[in-house]
């Protein structure tokens, strides 16, 4: 009986927490340049990671080492108990890939059905082009599809195999506001279901809108590795928007300034210390009028964070 | 590194590795009948070539029989096409288009892939000699004992195996469409300088000479000799050497493939 259960792959979640891939003191070099340095990256059941960075960070070349693609120079590489290199281990994971496309001469349906025979469970056909949104051009072929439309043939490729783990490589670019959105509503559904999911992207909203935790890459090393709430605290700030009679130049002398603009006399200051700022600039400023003061968004933590004048108060960097 | 294995190992079941197979040669054969571009001139070109060279031009070199001769060289001509293409093309297609990429990191064995190319190749060989012999039966006046014509269809079989590992080196060095013109800059002076268009003996005796460094020729010899055509035919050296090139290509497309 319990032998019977053990073979029964996966009907129930893996309980969410749990750690399905790692990358522990990872290195990687492409040549004379560095990608990776010392990377230590955890990823668990049942949670998105979003991994944000710039061009030429590091994502995909950790994306590569989880997916099997590449091979670590120095550190640890594990993915569900083993090698990712090797495809039997890779039964438990689905990837769409950044770029690509697959061929053009075959049906929607046909390469969904090719790759549902790579998994042992796969879901049903007919589910994984219903989560993908493809029911209605299940029939069309591949080369008559649009870019979005391809998008979505790549993601149900991606989930057909039920996976524990999936990796989405900016899976959204290209696709129109709807779509985004029903895209993210699947993934939060998969998660819901257990599943690990690893979300690079550029849409830094995205991130916001999906992520549990944010794993910041700059120049081959983690910057920071937070919730998106987290990560907005460290850029710890806030911006504060008022309508003024001074000149910029006087106020960005101001010690609690770190930086600022006007616009036709609309000034926006960001400060780590809003109240002593907005403090010192009702007292110079009788006539301030409008304020208004809100915090970063992630994507202005993150421009901050990264940015090469930030002072990194972080462990990671040496 | 020895670090213990801290991630969970999940228990996954193993799917049929025989209907990955299939599916995967399934698909690649429907793919490859869709694209007009490969089928209709790797199955049409042997064809007609045959019908001209062989059936509707006069003319009669030393004691051979003309149509039985050219049927064993456009067979070769004809398998060695859907090998190099499937292969070449492909392979350098799927490199381009990043579906390569994708197939790495799926859990898709290897060998799959690569069995899927193979069997598209000898189902696109086998019709190209079934059209070639109907036509040289009926309209070339061939007779041919059916255990002869399955001797020749095993050769021009097994004799694929080289120009698949052929084909999957110029695919290791090219991307994209160029592959189309560098496969065809290699089939097509090939065949022509091993024989397949028309019999080496009306060429200069140098380029007879220089016939043996094409795995094409030392193919259309086994295949003369099996069809009665060519006499003398020393068997074991062809196919070793066929098999000496075949290692080759296949050492150099790995080599290609490891550095990438």
């Amino acid at each position: 009986m319990s032998q019977a259960k053990q073979q029964q792959p996966r009907t129930s979640p893996i309980p969410a927490g749990t750690l399905l891939a790692r990358l522990k003191g990872v290195s990687k070099a492409y040549g004379p340049v560095q990608a990776l340095s010392d990377v230590d990256i955890a990823v668990h059941a049942g949670e998105v990671l979003a991994v944000l960075g710039a061009n030429g960070a590091g994502k995909s070349t950790a994306l590569g080492l989880l997916t099997g693609r590449l091979g670590a120079d120095t550190g640890l590489v594990e993915l569900l108990g083993g090698d990712p290199r090797d495809a039997g281990i890779r039964r438990g994971i689905g990837v769409m890939l950044q770029e690509g496309s697959l061929p053009d001469t075959l049906r929607v349906i046909e390469h969904v059905r090719l790759y549902s025979t790579y998994y042992p469970d796969p879901r049903p056909v007919a589910e994984s082009l219903a989560l993908a949104g493809l029911q209605d051009i299940a029939k069309r072929l591949y080369s008559d599809l649009s870019g979005g439309q391809q998008r979505r043939v790549q993601f149900a490729l991606a989930i057909c195999g039920r996976p524990a783990l999936l990796f989405v490589d900016e899976p959204t670019v290209g696709l129109d506001v709807e779509a985004r959105r029903n895209f993210w509503s699947v993934l939060r559904q998969l998660r819901g279901e257990g599943t690990g999911i690893v979300l690079t992207t550029h849409y830094i909203e995205e991130a916001d809108a999906l992520a549990d935790r944010v794993l910041l890459l700059a120049n081959g090393c983690v910057l920071a590795e937070d919730t998106p709430a987290g990560i907005k605290a460290r850029a710890a700030g806030k911006r504060i928007r008022a309508r003024t009679s001074l000149s910029l130049a006087a106020m960005s002398t101001w010690p609690e300034v770190r930086s600022s603009s006007i616009d036709e006399g609309v000034a926006e200051l960001v400060s780590n210390d809003a109240e002593q700022l907005l403090r010192r600039w009702l007292a110079a400023d009788a006539g301030l009028a409008d304020i208004e003061c809100r915090p970063l968004s992630l994507e202005e933590a993150f421009l901050t964070l990264t940015s090469p004048t930030a002072k990194v108060p972080l462990e990671k960097v040496a | 590194m020895s670090s213990p294995l801290q991630t969970m190992r999940l228990d996954i079941g193993r799917p049929s590795v025989l209907r990955i197979y299939l599916a995967e040669a399934t698909s690649e054969l429907v793919r490859v009948i869709r694209t007009p571009s490969f089928a209709a001139p790797t199955l049409a070109f042997p064809l007609v070539f045959y019908v001209m060279f062989a059936i509707v031009l006069p003319g009669q070199w030393g004691d051979l029989d003309k149509a039985t001769y050219l049927l064993a060289t456009y067979g070769v001509f004809g398998v060695i096409g859907p090998a190099l293409f499937g292969f070449g093309v492909g392979l350098a297609m799927e490199r381009q288009q990043g579906w390569l990429e994708l197939k790495r990191v799926s859990p898709m064995p290897t060998g799959a892939y690569f069995f899927a190319k193979i069997a598209m190749s000898l189902v696109f060989a086998l019709t190209t000699i079934v059209l070639l012999s109907t036509t040289a039966i009926a309209f070339g006046g061939v007779h041919i004992t059916l255990v002869t014509w399955l001797k020749l269809v095993a050769t021009l079989l097994l004799g694929t195996m080289p120009f698949c590992a052929l084909g999957l080196w110029i695919g290791t060095l090219v991307k994209g469409q160029s592959a189309v013109a560098v496969v065809n800059l290699v089939y097509l002076p090939m065949s022509v300088l091993s024989g397949l268009w028309i019999p080496l003996m009306v060429f200069p005796p140098i380029l007879q000479k220089i016939a043996v460094i094409w795995p094409a020729w030392h193919l259309s010899q086994m295949a003369l000799g099996v069809i009665g055509q060519s006499h003398d035919v020393r068997y074991g050296m062809h196919a070793a050497t066929l098999l000496a090139m075949t290692a080759m290509f296949l050492s150099l497309a790995a080599m290609r493939l490891r550095f990438k």
